[in-house]
């Protein structure tokens, strides 16, 4: 049996299967980033209930009370072997890590810091999608991200993302999917569709056993490369040594 | 909890044969009962038209949604019959296939040249299949992309109709990047330095609608819906009850009326009396009209002001609150 110091660890990775665990959101800031580098910004963002949607407000204090975060997204500055990134994280026990407004809007300056100041935009994705109980809000972040990554991508600054467990629905479909360079860590679900409708879908026919995971989307062209948690640090310091203007 | 949308439809219906009925009596009658048959059949109208004014007035979100999906409201091409000249239609995504879920082309409304992509739906069991009930794969937003590539290097205004459940959900469409097709769609009009206008004529189906809809101005009919999810998905994730759809369609305050009031969308566009099912011809008249008054609107200015303003009106969408 798998003790849970055991797996703390191992940064939540399986000694023996090479499963990888969900990671809370600090937790891959410390493993990820220089020593105390980490900087939050927008601890305070909030949603506000647009819609007064049935039971929301319920499940904003529980996951509030669970994570101690006000939102689905940690994000802030930090250093990656020294140079500056602009970082968000996915807190995925905060309601499935899906995107509302705050989310939105936390990805969105990221990207815009990234860009104002030319500095890369490292984002992990652990996420169900869009947030329902927040309705065509929360659609309408998928564009607002989308337009961050079409401002970064003029102001010529790197985006990387890195799809972890789950990657799902209207964040793939967004910011998640245009990233320059995408990793993947190991046995990760990456898919539009949800479980439910993609039973639907497959119905009667048949689906490779590896369908909507890291795997399956690399082997469909969809990420550049599936990365072992103990070596991402070291894959992203590479990447953004690469794009973050060595040769001047 | 009504199924159908033709639920509500039957004592009108039942009046409009009434009316059918007696206008061929006047046809053919003797002068001798005119008087009386127009009288009959102004009674009917009139009850006829109190009905749809009532009715019509009171359509709950759930209730819009079916209508949304009335399959004898106009589809994309449909409008582009209506109103556009000299239509040409263009194919494929110049990677895969062409996708019938998705068409685009060339035309020109009062002389002048646009871009136009939508979501296409049909009407018959053979045709529904032909077009995967308006859920695009990849290749449709691809082609879309491809056209609006197109659009900025002929500096032609683009026009988006959306008209979908949701972009389709299959292995394939996962195994040729349906996500990353929908969010390069995004991408590419949020790059686009000419002026875009989407109008939803149905269902705004999630991100199935945004991958062709981020545009300038979004404009929804009357009786359209724009959603992060279908009710039905809705109350089955929340509530595990499929039978909660009226629930949930009211939860998710779907309508254009809501939209308009969270200023998500920037003018609801009314149909015809009845609706557009029943009254297209005012339906496509009010259509063109709004299209033509926003593009006018957008034309002073310059590419770079463009892109300016689409970014602002996305950038200020979402309420927050900071503790």
């Amino acid at each position: 049996m798998l003790l849970s110091k055991e797996l703390d660890r191992n940064a939540r990775v399986c000694p023996h299967c090479g499963k990888h665990y969900r990671l809370p959101a600090i937790e891959r800031i410390r493993l990820t980033f220089d020593k105390d580098s980490f900087v939050e910004l927008d601890a305070d963002l909030s949603s506000s209930d647009p819609l007064e949607f049935p039971e929301y407000q319920d499940k904003l204090l529980s996951a509030i009370a669970k994570t101690g975060r006000q939102d689905s997204i940690l994000r802030g500055r930090a250093d990656l072997d020294g140079r500056a990134v602009a970082v968000a994280v996915s807190e995925f026990a905060f309601m499935g890590g899906s995107m509302g407004a705050v989310a939105g809007e936390k990805i969105t300056r990221t990207l815009e810091l990234a860009a104002d100041e030319h500095i890369p935009a490292i984002v992990f994705t652990a996420t169900g999608g869009a947030r329902m109980q927040e309705g065509l809000y929360s659609l309408m972040q998928m564009a607002k991200t989308s337009a961050a990554c079409e401002k970064l991508a003029r102001a010529g600054a790197p985006f990387i993302c890195v799809f972890t467990d789950p990657t799902m629905a209207g964040v793939l479909a967004s910011y998640a999917s245009l990233a320059d360079i995408i990793l993947a860590e190991p046995g990760a679900l990456v898919g539009f569709a949800g479980a439910r409708v993609a039973a639907q879908a497959a119905a009667g026919g048949k689906m490779p056993d590896d369908f909507q995971t890291s795997e399956f989307n690399f082997r469909t062209g969809m990420l550049d490369k599936i990365v072992h948690r103990k070596d991402l640090r070291d894959t992203l310091i590479q990447l953004t040594s690469h794009l973050g203007g060595k040769n001047g | 909890m009504a199924k159908t949308w033709r639920e509500w439809e039957r004592p009108l219906i039942e009046l409009e044969e009434g009316i059918a009925k007696l206008r061929s009596m006047q046809a053919e009658e003797a002068s001798t009962k005119a008087t009386e048959i127009e009288e009959q059949l102004q009674r009917l109208e009139r009850s006829r038209d109190n009905y749809i004014r009532v009715k019509y007035s009171r359509l709950g979100p759930w209730e819009r949604t079916l209508l949304s999906r009335a399959e004898n409201r106009p589809y994309t091409l449909d409008y582009v019959g209506a109103f556009v000249d000299d239509w040409v239609e263009l194919h494929g995504d110049r990677r895969h296939a062409d996708d019938k879920a998705i068409v685009g082309g060339l035309g020109s409304i009062d002389e002048k040249s646009y871009v136009i992509v939508g979501h296409q739906k049909a009407r018959d069991l053979k045709g529904r299949q032909y077009r995967n009930f308006g859920m695009a794969k990849p290749e449709g937003y691809r082609k879309a992309i491809r056209l609006f590539d197109l659009a900025e290097r002929f500096k032609l205004p683009v026009i988006s109709f959306i008209d979908t459940p949701a972009a389709d959900p299959g292995l394939e469409s996962e195994s040729r990047g349906i996500s990353e097709a929908i969010a390069a769609g995004m991408f590419k009009m949020f790059s686009l330095g000419v002026p875009t206008v989407a109008l939803v004529i149905g269902e705004g189906g999630s991100g199935g609608a945004i991958g062709i809809g981020a545009s300038s101005r979004v404009l929804m009919l009357e009786n359209s819906v724009y959603s992060v999810i279908p009710p039905e998905g809705c109350a089955a994730i929340l509530w595990r009850d499929p039978t909660a759809n009226d629930r949930a369609a009211s939860a998710l305050k779907l309508t254009a009326q809501s939209a308009l009031e969270f200023g998500l969308v920037d003018e609801v566009i009314p149909e015809g009396f009845g609706g557009a099912h029943r009254n297209p011809q005012d339906t496509f008249d009010n259509a063109r009209d709004a299209l033509l008054r926003h593009f006018a609107d957008l034309a002073t200015l310059s590419p770079d002001q463009i892109r300016r303003q689409r970014y602002e009106k996305y950038r200020r969408m979402g309420v927050t609150s900071e503790s």
